[in-house]
């Protein structure tokens, strides 16, 4: 870890300013991956620009459509637990819980939980090839010890994991990213927001440099009454996802009016697939018809040496969570496979 | 994949002023002069020799740096001293009041919740942290709200016995 | 009122106000003036040859005062033998900055030293370094042709080679009525203690040391820094007054230590040497091991053949041995045995010792085993295991000198609810999870060694007691001031320890489960000779009431010497030492085990498991919701403290079974997950009921406690019987380890 210069900024001109200055200048916010990355010298700034103290988005506020404005620098925990929240969006209470530890969700901002980076084996050595941290230089899981990585949307120059679980669920929840920058302000949705490798996996987003999110808006639509979340993982908490699933159900005269699928642990991004949430439209919420809709989501799964056991394990913990949340009060602390 | 050469160039730090930190530390406004890489872990240990607090991993993966900042649990190790300018920070040297131990330290020593000793200041605090939150409400809540404390001697039982002991003299009151 | 006896009370950890109130300091924590830090650099290479460093751009940094390597390192022992240890295997010990060469990945081959933490890790970051890669091999399983048998030294002593083999194996085994063969896999482990390995060195001048090293034996420390560095012993003060977790990882002086002390020597000044937790994974761990069995019986399910062979890994520089194979026998009789025990060196550090070592691995493959063949034979798993039972150690035809396992099974059977287990694989479920019960036998040794402790009643009549030994967390304050106490006839509020210090009387490594054997045997033996002598100061004070008594007439209670048969009659401590004009009076004794008595039995601890497992019938997902450990190991000094020995020894099993291993990239020669987040040892969330019962058992022939030790048998039965109870939820036998959930697909 190099030594930084560190500016509070207060308004996001400051902001901005201090950012543009030097590209090697970094925002930080909650700080729980940077610092981390930092530490191992696998991210460099020569300043740290403090954004905690900027004016707004520290709360979460009703928008006039019914839906919920989660400002960016909200912690993951005061998220999860916020009344609005737990009522109206339980998915997204669940999916942050099932996420790292309660110190960290203490620490972590919402924005923040947007950017972290993933953490494929190679990538955190910095003395192996690795198309993210260096781009050109090669990935080292596609013939290593892939385990942990992506079966969907992977390319060949990476198949990292995108980690996060609270995303799963923003994923899942059609979220949109509000984000400002020197040229004003814009939105994108959740879909487009995370990118895939292909051939440039060093861009995790498409967040521009010097930009920065202000807040993260769910649409009304919280799936409230049918929703569940499940992450399946080497044990039972403080520990990332080989598979999670985020799944939330409308149900309408003992059929599903509107269906939400998001999995986590399999690719660069939450994988949805809007053909399988389709497939669901009025048809009756069995394990069949969840198993059918598993097998439009890993259509075209690429498995690796070690992680081949990831498409089964999707797809049933795809049938298993969707039946979960036909019964929410059957999810388990941890979001750990019902009884 | 032999002979692979990072690429890895450090960023050449030429500024290392320190700064006054004040951080209140257990009740009293404490001042460091430390530099901004100085992590509030580091700022505890090594400025303030206030060593109750543990290293563990360094990277927020085991919760033996764990702190009470603001009221809320941390870890100590993954934020800068410089980031908690003004903060209330209580450790595990803090816990105790007027001699007394808290009502953990005390459940801690009665359940052997503990054996080397190196995870159960972060233990505490974490546990601390917990009840207040009051979130937790079955011992399999417990157990998952503080399972970012991780503990290889192996005394998960005891630890979380006794946290329940005081959970429950706590929701008795 | 008399003393009530305070060996078996469950005494709370003596220490433990220290530990709550974060006041306990650990190696790493001693803030003195001047301090200076020490960053270690180590290989990115596996094997090879550093061509050169560049320190130019670190040393250039303000703040940073020096930069070790192998180049500018100050001249040391020539001789390999200085380098070794009290656990050193045979072969020559790892010498840290000796030369160029690198040996194993993570090897350390520089010091940064600064004036702080930081700015120590930042220059670390600046070194340019050059090497010339050679060609490795670090995959056990690929180079299993190479496997050869070890050599001998001095760490044999307390792991004998495999016994003879006796009858003819293959023609028995041939010839058996019901037959298993199976493969067994664990991968690398590491100790990963708590806190990170450190030390902390102050230069006292005149070449006299004090360092405060995480270990697990100060004189241990103590001589290798003196060797090394050719400084009087007396001279070096090595100090661990907590040590924050070992189970095996402090039994050999680290290179911290080394780094610390030359730092220190060459700059004078104080310097600090911690490891960051990736560099936990740089020095010792458990060895990658195969295990082969082959196991017959007769009809009745009485073993008459019986083979078990490992094939373990080690470096290149020693043969580090592990005891795998000797244990089958020592369980279970047999009359045709063939017990093999390869080695395959491999570019890595020398494995070490960590927790049950050999033991556990051992048991994994023979109970295993011994479950397979209870399917085969159809008969209860328990029940083929008392089939089985041997009152004597078949292995060396010896009696034990207590045996007691088959209260084990019977109480541990009880307590678990064995009789309701369907003996059908998969019969049992509880919604969407199968349930699975299964069973394993534990056995390890119970050894001690020679040992001093001091005993000193002083001037308020009280016993002070010291010892060199460490406390890595197993209780050693709180149970040493049990037995003082007992000793003396004095309650434990009045004994004080002091341990932890090489200036303290002789103890050898704390580990192998021998250290309350070894520590209370030599506390007895100095107890033991102060009662003695304060009887003879007693009797020398003036108008004595004991001048026409022995010893054998007169009791120690209460801090007083009174007469057995009128407890009125008595002199205190306090008056004894008055009347010695206020001066305190000592002992000093030492304690050797009677090798000669003790070669006429087998020693053991045992130990019968009995899980529960819940398996997602869908999804894979395994937990131990219940486990009960009943342990005969002889007399227990501290029930409480003893109990948190088996439970941390069953959430080692847990983790062992089901959860903790090190990611070796072949192609690549290094580990992959170096860091606790990846390398998952169990959460809060992963441990359920657990269980423990201590079986009575009286042993007048172990040594003069009747204690066996504690530290490892709780890891020894349980990781098969999850095993074995997830083969019987499942029906599915994964014979390596960990079992990830998704084998169970």
């Amino acid at each position: 870890m190099n030594n930084f210069s560190y500016i509070k900024a207060n308004d996001l001109p400051t902001a901005f300013g201090h950012v543009r200055l030097g590209d090697a200048a970094k925002y930080i916010a909650g700080g729980t991956n940077l610092i981390d990355l930092m530490k191992y010298n696998l991210t460099k700034a020569s300043s740290l620009v403090d954004i905690n103290h900027l004016v707004g988005n520290h709360d979460i506020e009703e928008l006039p459509d019914g839906g919920l404005r989660l400002g960016a620098f909200v912690r993951n925990a005061a998220t999860a637990y916020h009344p609005l929240v737990e009522e109206r969006y339980p998915l997204l209470s669940r999916a942050i819980l099932a996420g790292a530890s309660a110190q960290i969700r203490n620490m972590a901002t919402n924005g923040g939980n947007l950017l972290q980076r993933t953490r494929c084996y190679y990538f955190y050595d910095a003395n192996t090839p690795c198309n993210k941290r260096e781009p050109g230089s090669g990935c080292s899981a596609i013939l290593g010890y892939n385990r942990i990585m992506a079966i969907l949307g992977t390319s060949e120059s990476c198949i990292a994991v995108f980690p996060s679980d609270m995303c799963v669920a923003l994923a899942a929840l059609d979220a949109v990213v509000n984000i400002s920058g020197e040229d004003g302000e814009r939105s994108l949705a959740f879909a487009d927001f995370h990118r895939l490798p292909g051939d440039t996996p060093e861009l995790d987003n498409n967040l521009k440099p010097g930009e920065i999110i202000t807040s993260i808006d769910i649409p009304q639509k919280g799936f409230a009454r049918n929703y569940s979340y499940l992450k399946l993982r080497d044990r039972n908490s403080y520990a990332f996802a080989l598979v999670s699933v985020a799944t939330g159900l409308e149900l309408e005269n003992g059929l599903i009016k509107d269906a939400r699928i998001a999995l986590g642990g399999v690719a660069h991004k939450p994988w949805r697939v809007k053909e399988a949430e389709d497939f669901l439209k009025e048809k009756e919420p069995s394990a069949e018809n969840f198993a059918q809709a598993a097998e439009i989501i890993l259509f075209g799964a690429k498995v690796f040496e070690y992680n081949s056991f990831k498409v089964e394990l999707a797809k049933r913990a795809i049938v298993r969570n969707c039946m979960m949340a036909l019964n929410p009060e059957s999810q388990l602390p941890g979001a750990q496979p019902s009884a | 994949m032999l002979n692979y050469q990072s690429t890895y160039s450090p960023v050449l730090t030429k500024d290392f002023d320190t700064r006054p930190v004040t951080i209140n530390i257990n009740g009293k406004p404490t001042t460091l002069q430390l530099m901004p890489w100085v992590s509030l872990l580091d700022a505890l240990r090594e400025y303030a020799d206030l060593t109750g607090t543990k290293k563990g991993c360094d990277h927020g993966q085991c919760g033996a740096c764990t702190v009470i900042c603001d009221g809320d649990r941390i870890l100590s190790c993954l934020t800068l001293a410089v980031m908690k300018e003004g903060s209330e920070i209580t450790t595990i040297e803090g816990v105790a009041e007027n001699g007394q131990l808290h009502p953990l330290q005390k459940a801690f020593i009665e359940y052997d919740a503990f054996q080397c000793g190196y995870c159960t200041p972060g233990q505490i605090c974490s546990a601390i942290g917990m009840l207040k939150e009051g979130k937790a409400k079955t011992r399999a809540d417990v157990k998952e709200l503080m399972s970012g404390n991780l503990c290889r001697c192996g005394a998960n039982t005891n630890i979380i016995d006794a946290i329940m002991e005081v959970k429950n003299q706590d929701s008795h009151e | 009122m008399s003393t009530r006896p305070a060996i078996g009370q469950p005494i709370s950890r003596l220490e433990g106000h220290m530990k709550v109130t974060g006041a306990a300091k650990y190696a790493g924590e001693y803030n003195v003036p001047g301090l200076l830090y020490g960053y270690v650099i180590n290989s990115t290479i596996t094997k090879g040859k550093i061509i050169s460093f560049n320190t130019e751009a670190a040393k250039a940094l303000p703040g940073v005062i020096e930069i070790f390597t192998h180049e500018n390192r100050p001249s040391l022992a020539w001789f390999d033998l200085s380098y070794a240890d009290m656990d050193a295997p045979p072969g020559s010990p790892f010498r840290p900055l000796y030369n160029a060469e690198v040996s194993s990945n993570g090897q350390p081959i520089g010091l940064v030293v600064a004036e702080t933490f930081e700015l120590a890790r930042y220059a670390a970051t600046l070194m340019e370094i050059q090497y010339e890669e050679e060609s490795f091999r670090v995959d056990l399983k690929e180079n299993l042709a190479e496997a050869h048998t070890p050599s001998i030294g001095m760490a044999t002593m307390l792991k004998p080679p495999p016994p003879k083999p006796k009858g003819d194996f293959e023609e028995a085994f041939a010839n058996s009525y019901a037959q298993v063969s199976a493969e067994y896999f664990h991968g690398t482990e590491h100790h990963n203690p708590m806190e990170l390995f450190a030390t902390t060195t102050i230069y006292e001048g005149d070449g006299k040391l004090t360092i405060y090293d995480k270990t697990q034996g100060t004189i241990n420390s103590q001589l290798y820094v003196g060797n090394i560095f050719g400084l009087h012993f007396k001279d070096v003060r090595v100090i661990s007054p907590y040590v924050g977790g070992a189970f095996g990882s402090g039994l050999r002086p680290q290179y911290q230590l080394f780094l610390s002390v030359m730092a220190a020597l060459e700059l004078k000044r104080p310097v600090r040497v911690t490891l960051d937790r990736s560099q936990m994974f740089t020095f010792g761990h458990r060895p990658q091991t195969v295990q082969y069995t082959r196991f017959g019986t007769d009809e009745y399910g009485k073993i008459i053949a019986m083979n078990h062979k490992a094939i373990g890994e080690t470096s290149k520089n020693e043969d580090y041995t592990e005891n795998v194979v000797n244990w089958a026998n020592m369980l279970y009789a047999s009359k045709n045995t063939l017990m093999q025990y390869e080695l395959v060196d491999l570019d890595v550090f020398s494995p070490l010792d960590m927790r049950a070592p050999g033991g556990s691995t051992g048991s994994h493959a023979i109970e295993s085993t011994m479950d397979e063949l209870s399917y085969k034979l159809k008969i209860d798993p328990m029940q083929l295991r008392l089939i089985n039972y041997s009152e004597k150690d078949d292995s060396l035809g010896r009696p034990y000198s207590s045996k007691e396992l088959r209260q084990c099974y019977l109480q541990g059977a009880e307590r678990f609810g064995w009789a309701e287990r369907n003996p059908e694989p998969r019969s049992m479920r509880r919604g969407n999870k199968l349930i699975g019960y299964g069973m394993a036998t534990g056995i390890w040794e119970a050894n001690h060694l020679p040992a001093r402790a001091e005993a000193i009643i002083d001037s308020e009549g009280k016993l002070q007691v010291s010892s060199a030994v460490t406390d890595i967390g197993t209780g050693m304050m709180t149970i040493m001031a049990q037995i003082a106490a007992d000793e003396l006839g004095l309650p434990v509020e009045d004994v004080a320890i002091s341990y932890g210090d090489s200036k303290m009387p002789f103890a050898p490594i704390q580990g192998g489960s021998f250290t309350t054997s070894t520590i209370g045997s030599a506390i007895k033996a100095a107890g033991k000779a102060l009662r003695k002598k304060l009887f003879k100061k007693a009797k020398d004070m003036d108008s004595s009431i004991f001048s026409s008594m022995d010893i054998e007439d007169v009791a120690f209670r209460d801090g007083k010497i009174s007469v057995k048969d009128s407890p009125a009659l008595s002199v205190s401590f306090k008056e004894i030492v008055a009347a010695n004009k206020g001066k305190a009076i000592k002992t000093i004794n030492f304690s050797v085990p009677k090798f000669f008595k003790l070669k006429k039995y087998s020693r053991a601890a045992h130990s019968a498991v009995f899980v529960e497992v819940e398996v997602d019938e869908q999804l894979g997902v395994i937990n131990v919701t219940r486990a009960v450990t009943a342990v005969a190991a002889g007399r227990i000094i501290n029930p409480k403290t003893a109990r948190s020995q088996i439970l941390g020894g069953m959430v080692w099993s847990v983790s062992k079974a089901l959860r903790e291993e090190t990611i070796t990239d072949y192609r690549l020669g290094k580990y992959m997950n170096q860091n606790l987040g990846e390398y998952h040892i169990p959460v809060h969330a992963d441990i359920h009921d657990m269980d423990v019962i201590f079986v009575e058992e009286k042993d007048e022939n172990v040594n003069e406690l009747g204690t066996k030790g504690v530290g490892e048998i709780g890891l020894v039965g349980m990781p098969p019987a999850i095993a074995n109870a997830v083969y019987h939820a499942t029906g599915k036998r994964i014979n390596q380890f960990p079992i990830h959930f998704d084998s169970l697909l």
